[in-house]
C-alpha cells in the first residue's frame, strides 16, 4: 500500500504592536521576568481587557493581503483550561467567529510551479507566559511577560502533500508578514512560530488519515525534518498493522525525531463561549478601505516585476524581494539612476557581505541607495574599473565620503588613454621575454600573468579591457 | 440534550475541584435540582430569536497601542505565595 | 448622632456645624459597638479613614469642596481597595491586599467621601442571605435571628444600624436589591455599564453592576453621580453625558405612568407584602401616578436563564484563583495539579463550588448550546417584555422580594428555595435595566421593599418617584 501525506499548518504570527493585546503593557522581547506584566496580565481580581486597536488594524491589513474576507462583526471567546503560564485559567482567543476567513497564499513549489493553499481564518488571540523548568528546588518558575502579547494565529486547509511545500508557504507567509510590517518575523525570540499537522492516507483516497500535531516548531529546516520523521513514522505504524493515534507531538532536534507529548491537555474540553468583558468587534467597510489604500505591493506580485521588468534572473528576484527593506533598497538605487542588474549584483554582492560582516540591517548601513547609485554610474560610465569600485564601495562603507570625492583623493580614475596603455604594456612586455615566447607559442595562460604585471604597473587603474586588447594586438599582430 | 445526570467527579477535574466522596451525592442532588429548575428555559421555541450577550447589544470598544504600564512587577510579586528570581514559583510542570 | 443621611452630614458639614472628623470618629465608634455582633464588617480602616476625614476638612475649610467632600461611607468587599484587604467574603482571598483602587472607589475618592471599611458578603456574590461569607453571617439589625439578605447583606445591614450613611454594593441577580428590601433601605442597581466594573471582582461579567445603598433616594442619587462614569478600563462600560441623578428629585408624579406587572403579583408572593406593596402603589397615585397593568410574560423564565448564564460565567472568572500568583495556596503541594485541587476546594465555600460545577457543565461540550445558548435566547425574549411593559409607562413597580427576611438557617438545606429569593429581580439584570428597592412598609417587624425599574439609563426617573414617595411616607426614617 502506498501512502500520501497531508499536512495542514496552524501558524502564530506574533504581531509587532508596542502594547499588549488587552493591556497597555509593553510587548518588547527580552526584559527582566515579570517587568511587563501588569495587573491585567496577572489575571488579578477585577481587571478588565481592552482591545489593541492597533492588532485589530494588523489583521486587517494582512485579511487584506490574502484575500479574504474582513468578518464585519467578530467575537472575542474565551477558552478555557489550567496552566500555570495561563493567568487567568482561561485565553481570550476567536472561535466561531473570526477576523479574518477564506484567504489564500500563492507559493512556488521546489518544481517552480505555483500552487494555492487555502487559508481557512486567521484570528486574534492573546499569547501565554513562560514556563522555566530549570531548577528552582523542584519548582517551575513562571515568567508572565510574554502573556498577553497580540497573535495571529493562521490556520491552513490541508492542502499541503510533502514537507517541503509546507516549508515553502511558511517561508511565502513569513516574508508576507515582514513585509506588511506587523510581525519582525523573529523565530528565536518566538515571534513566528509553527505546529504541524500531519496525516496519511493511501493514495487516491478521498478519506483522510487521523492526524498527529506537532507543536512549536521554530525553524524552517525543523519543519521540514519534523515533517518527515512523522509521515514515515505513520506510514511505518500503519504498514506494521498499528493506528495512528491523535496527539499532540514535540519535536526533538537533537534526536531528529517526533514524541508524543505527556499531555497537558488530555481529552481537553475548552467550554468556549464569548468573552462577556469584551463586546463583538466592528469593522466597517471604510475602515476596511482605509486599510486597503495601505497594502504595499506584494512580495510575489514585486518578485515577479523584478524579473519580468526589471530583467533579473529569477533566483536574484526572489532573493531581493523577499525583504521589504532590501527591495526597497534597491529600487531606490535604480531610482537615482543605477542600472537594475549591476544594481542587483552589487547588492546581493558587497552590500549584503558588507552587511553581514558588521551586523547591520539595510536601514542602518552607511551606503545610502544614491551613494550606491553614483558608484554604480562611475563604472558604467568607465570613470572606474570595477574591481576598483569594490576599494571605492569599501572606503564609502568606512564613511569616507561619496564616491567620486572618493575616487579624486584617492586618484582611483581608470586609465583609459590608449597611449598610457601603451606605455605600460611595452614596458611589461620588455621585462618578460618568456612569457611573451610562451604566449606566442600558445599558452593562453601566461596572458594573465601578463595583463596582471600591467594592471600592478598601473595601480590598477588601467582599464583592463583596453589592457588586453592592446596586449594582444602587440604579441599577435 | 442528554438527560442522564452529570458525571460529577468529571466536571469536578474540569474545574480543578475535589469533591469528597462523601459529599458527591450532596452535590449531584443540587445539581440534579439546579438542572430542573434550568430546564424550565425549554418551556419556549427560541429557534428564532439571536442570543443576547450585552443587554445594550453595543460593539467593542478599543484602546490606542501604546505602553502605559512601568514595571511594578515588585508590587505584584510581593501578593504571591512562591517567587524566586523575580519568577512565580509552582511545583514542577512535567512536560 | 443626630446625622444620619448623606443630605444632612453635608450641609452640617457645609455649614461648619461639624467636622468630618467628628462624623468619621463617630461612625468609627459605632461601628466599634454593633459590629460585633452585627458581623456587618470584615475589615474597618480607621488610621486610612481619619487621614481622609482630616484632608476632607482641609478642602471644606478652603471651601474647595463638593457635596460629598467628607461623608463617611463602606465599600462591599468585592471592590479592590487599594493597600487594604479585599477577601470577598472567601478564604480565597483572606490576604489579598488590592495593589490598586476600583474605578469605582476611585470616583467616589475623587469627590472626597472617607472610606471606613470594607462590608461583609456572600462569598464571591453568590448568595441572597450573607450567610456563605467565610468570615461569618451578617445578622439583621431589625430582628438579629434573621437574614440580611444578601450578596451584599454586610452593606445593607450597616446601613440600617446607622453605621454609616453609604455604603457600595454589587447586584447580579438581587444583591443589592433584595439586602435593600430586607434591611428596610435604598438601594439601586444602575442600567448596566454606567458603573465602571474595572476593581469590582467579577462573578457574572454581562449582570454584574455596583451601585449605592443608603437611607434616602436622595443620597442614592448623590453618590451615582459620583460613581457614575465611562471608565476607558472596562470595555463594557458606557459613555454618556454627565448626568445630575438628582434633577428630576422634586418633580411631581403628576401623569408618570406607573406599570404593574402581573407576573409580580401571581403565587409565590406572600400575602401581607402583597398587600404592603398595593397599599405603596396608592401612595403613588395619590401622588398623581396613574396605574397601568402591563405584563411580563417570560418572566417565569428568568431565574432558569440566570442559573445558567451566572455560573457558566463565573465557572470561568474564578479560575484565576489557582493559587499560583496571589490568594490562598495550600500547604505543601505533592505536585501541580494537587496544588490547583486543594488550593481551589480550601480555597472555595460550597455555594461557590456548587455554581462552578453548574457553570462548567453548562459550558461543556455538547451542552453549550441547550444551556448557555438557550439562555441568551431567553435573555432577549425578557429584554424584549420589558421593552414592551416600559412603551406603555414611565416605571415598573412591584414587590422586591415574595417575603421578608427569613430565620439564618431556614434556606441552608435547598438552593432551589434561595435562588427563589430572587424572582422578581433577576430579569432586571438579564435585560441590563435600572432597579431600585425602596421601604414600603413592615410585615410582622420585618420590612417589605417596593422595586422599581426604570427604562435604561432613566435612573433619574426611579429615583424622583422614590423621593416623591419618600416625601409622603416615612418608612425609610424608621430604624431597627
Amino acid at each position: 500500500m502506498q501512502y500520501e501525506p497531508t499536512i495542514g499548518l496552524e501558524i502564530h504570527v506574533q504581531l509587532s504592536t508596542a502594547s499588549k493585546m488587552f493591556s497597555g503593557a509593553a510587548t518588547a522581547y527580552g526584559g527582566t521576568p515579570n517587568s511587563q506584566a501588569c495587573a491585567v496580565d496577572l489575571g488579578l481580581p477585577g481587571v478588565l481587557p481592552v482591545i489593541n486597536a492597533e492588532a485589530v488594524r494588523m489583521a486587517i491589513l494582512f485579511g487584506l493581503a490574502i484575500d479574504a474576507e474582513i468578518a464585519p462583526r467578530s467575537v472575542f471567546a474565551r477558552k478555557n483550561y489550567f496552566y500555570p503560564d495561563l493567568p487567568k485559567g482561561y485565553q481570550i482567543s476567536q472561535f466561531e467567529l473570526p477576523v479574518v476567513a477564506r484567504g489564500h497564499l500563492d507559493i512556488a513549489t521546489e518544481d517552480g510551479e505555483t500552487i494555492r493553499i487555502r487559508i481557512t481564518r486567521a484570528h486574534l488571540e492573546e499569547d501565554a507566559g513562560k514556563s522555566l523548568h530549570e531548577d528552582f528546588h523542584g519548582m517551575t518558575g513562571i515568567d508572565l511577560n510574554r502573556a498577553g502579547t497580540p497573535l495571529l494565529e493562521v490556520v491552513t486547509e490541508p492542502d499541503l502533500t510533502c514537507a517541503s511545500d509546507a516549508v515553502a508557504y511558511m517561508r511565502a507567509l513569513h516574508t508576507l508578514v515582514r513585509y506588511l510590517g506587523i510581525c519582525d518575523g523573529n523565530m528565536q525570540e518566538g515571534s513566528f512560530r509553527c505546529d504541524a499537522n500531519v496525516s496519511v492516507k493511501p493514495i487516491g483516497s478521498t478519506t483522510l488519515g487521523t492526524r498527529a500535531e506537532i507543536k512549536n516548531l521554530n525553524s524552517f529546516r525543523f519543519v521540514e525534518r519534523a515533517i518527515n520523521y512523522e509521515i514515515e513514522r505513520q506510514v511505518e505504524l500503519l504498514e506494521s498493522g498499528g493506528k495512528v493515534v491523535q496527539e499532540t507531538r514535540l519535536y526533538d532536534p537533537d534526536r531528529d525525531e517526533t514524541r508524543s507529548m505527556r499531555s497537558k491537555e488530555d481529552a481537553q474540553d475548552y467550554r468556549y463561549f464569548p468573552d462577556p468583558d469584551l463586546l463583538p468587534l466592528d469593522i466597517s467597510k471604510v475602515q476596511i478601505d482605509a486599510m486597503r489604500e495601505l497594502l504595499p505591493e506584494l512580495p510575489r506580485a514585486r518578485e515577479q516585476r523584478f524579473e519580468h521588468t526589471l530583467g533579473l534572473h529569477h533566483a536574484d528576484a526572489v532573493n531581493l524581494a523577499r525583504d521589504r527593506a532590501v527591495a526597497d533598497y534597491l529600487e531606490a538605487t535604480i531610482s537615482a539612476g543605477g542600472d537594475p542588474r549591476s544594481a542587483a549584483n552589487w547588492i546581493l554582492g558587497e552590500v549584503f557581505g558588507a552587511m553581514n560582516k558588521d551586523g547591520m540591517a539595510i536601514s542602518e548601513i552607511p551606503v545610502k541607495s544614491e551613494m550606491l547609485a553614483e558608484l554604480l554610474s562611475a563604472v558604467s560610465d568607465g570613470t572606474i574599473s570595477g574591481k576598483i569600485a569594490k576599494e571605492v564601495f569599501e572606503a564609502m562603507w568606512q564613511g569616507e565620503g561619496r564616491a567620486r570625492e572618493i575616487i579624486e583623493r584617492r586618484g582611483l580614475r581608470q586609465v583609459n588613454d590608449t597611449g598610457a596603455i601603451m606605455a605600460f604594456v611595452d614596458q611589461v612586455i620588455a621585462a618578460n621575454p618568456e612569457q611573451v615566447e610562451q604566449l606566442k607559442s600558445g599558452k593562453d595562460k601566461v596572458l594573465g600573468f601578463l595583463v596582471g604585471q600591467i594592471m600592478k604597473l598601473s595601480k590598477g587603474k588601467a582599464n583592463p579591457q583596453q589592457v588586453n586588447e592592446l596586449l594582444r594586438q602587440c604579441i599577435f599582430d | 440534550m442528554d438527560n442522564s445526570s452529570p458525571d460529577i467527579e468529571a466536571i469536578a477535574r474540569l474545574a480543578r475541584l475535589a469533591i469528597d466522596p462523601n459529599d458527591v451525592p450532596q452535590y449531584q442532588d443540587a445539581m440534579q435540582r439546579i438542572l430542573a429548575l434550568v430546564a424550565q428555559m425549554n418551556a419556549v421555541d427560541t429557534a428564532q430569536i439571536a442570543p443576547m450577550g450585552n443587554p445594550h447589544d453595543l460593539g467593542a470598544a478599543l484602546r490606542a497601542d501604546a505602553v502605559s504600564e512601568r514595571d511594578n512587577s515588585a508590587a505584584f510579586l510581593a501578593l504571591a505565595p512562591a517567587t524566586e528570581n523575580n519568577l512565580f514559583l509552582v511545583p514542577k510542570v512535567i512536560e | 448622632m443626630e446625622y444620619t443621611t448623606i443630605a444632612q452630614m453635608s450641609a452640617a458639614l457645609a455649614a461648619g456645624t461639624v467636622s468630618s472628623v467628628e462624623l468619621t470618629r463617630a461612625v468609627l465608634d459605632r461601628i466599634g459597638q454593633l459590629n460585633p455582633e452585627l458581623n456587618a464588617f470584615i475589615t474597618v480602616t480607621p488610621e486610612q479613614a481619619l487621614a481622609a476625614a482630616h484632608d476632607a476638612d482641609r478642602q471644606i475649610a478652603i471651601g474647595k469642596h463638593g457635596k460629598l467632600t467628607g461623608i463617611p461611607y463602606a465599600n462591599k468587599d468585592i471592590f479592590c481597595t487599594q493597600g487594604v484587604r479585599t477577601t470577598c467574603g472567601s478564604r480565597m482571598l483572606e490576604n489579598f491586599i488590592a495593589p490598586y483602587d476600583a474605578g469605582a472607589v476611585e470616583r467616589l475618592g475623587t469627590a472626597g467621601m472617607v472610606a471606613v471599611g470594607k462590608t461583609n458578603m456572600d462569598e464571591f456574590a453568590m448568595g441572597s442571605s450573607n450567610e456563605t461569607s467565610y468570615y461569618g453571617a451578617v445578622l439583621n439589625p431589625w430582628d438579629k435571628g434573621c437574614v440580611p439578605g444578601g450578596s451584599s447583606g454586610g452593606s445593607a445591614a450597616a446601613v440600617a444600624a446607622r453605621m454609616v450613611p453609604m455604603a457600595t454594593g454589587t447586584d447580579t441577580g438581587g444583591s443589592i436589591r433584595q439586602p435593600a428590601a430586607f434591611c428596610g433601605i435604598s438601594g439601586l442597581k444602575p442600567t448596566y455599564g454606567r458603573v465602571s466594573r474595572y476593581g469590582m471582582i467579577a462573578y457574572a461579567s454581562s449582570l454584574d453592576q455596583g451601585g449605592p445603598m443608603a437611607l434616602t433616594a436622595e443620597d442614592l442619587a448623590l453618590t451615582l453621580g459620583a460613581m457614575a462614569g465611562h471608565d476607558g478600563r472596562d470595555s463594557t462600560s458606557v459613555t454618556r453625558d454627565a448626568e445630575d441623578f438628582t434633577r428630576l428629585l422634586d418633580t411631581s408624579l403628576a401623569g408618570l405612568k406607573v406599570g404593574v406587572p402581573k407576573e409580580f403579583f401571581a403565587a409565590g408572593l406572600d400575602a401581607e407584602v402583597g398587600e404592603a406593596i398595593e397599599s405603596a402603589i396608592g401612595v403613588l397615585e395619590r401622588l398623581g401616578a396613574r396605574r397601568v397593568e402591563v405584563s411580563l410574560p417570560n418572566m417565569s423564565l428568568a431565574i432558569p436563564a440566570y442559573y445558567v448564564i451566572a455560573p457558566a460565567e463565573c465557572s470561568s472568572n474564578l479560575a484565576r484563583y489557582d493559587g499560583v500568583r496571589y490568594g490562598y495556596r495550600c500547604s505543601d503541594p505533592v505536585d501541580l495539579q494537587d496544588m490547583y485541587v486543594r488550593s481551589r476546594s480550601e480555597g472555595f465555600g460550597n455555594e461557590v463550588k456548587r455554581r462552578i460545577l453548574v457553570g462548567t457543565f453548562a459550558l461543556s461540550h455538547g451542552y453549550y448550546d441547550a444551556y448557555y445558548g438557550q439562555a441568551q435566547r431567553i435573555r432577549r425574549l425578557i429584554s424584549r417584555d420589558f421593552a414592551n411593559a416600559l412603551a406603555q409607562a414611565d416605571v415598573l413597580v412591584g414587590p422586591t422580594t415574595p417575603s421578608t427576611a427569613f430565620r439564618i438557617g431556614a434556606k441552608s438545606s435547598d438552593p432551589i428555595e434561595m435562588y427563589l429569593c430572587d424572582v422578581y429581580t433577576t430579569a432586571v439584570n438579564l435585560a441590563g435595566l435600572p432597579g431600585a428597592s425602596i421601604p414600603a412598609g413592615f410585615d410582622n417587624g420585618l420590612p417589605v421593599g417596593m422595586q422599581l425599574i426604570g427604562k435604561a439609563f432613566d435612573e433619574a426617573t426611579i429615583l424622583q418617584v422614590a423621593h416623591q414617595f419618600q416625601q409622603a411616607t416615612d418608612w425609610h426614617q424608621r430604624a431597627p
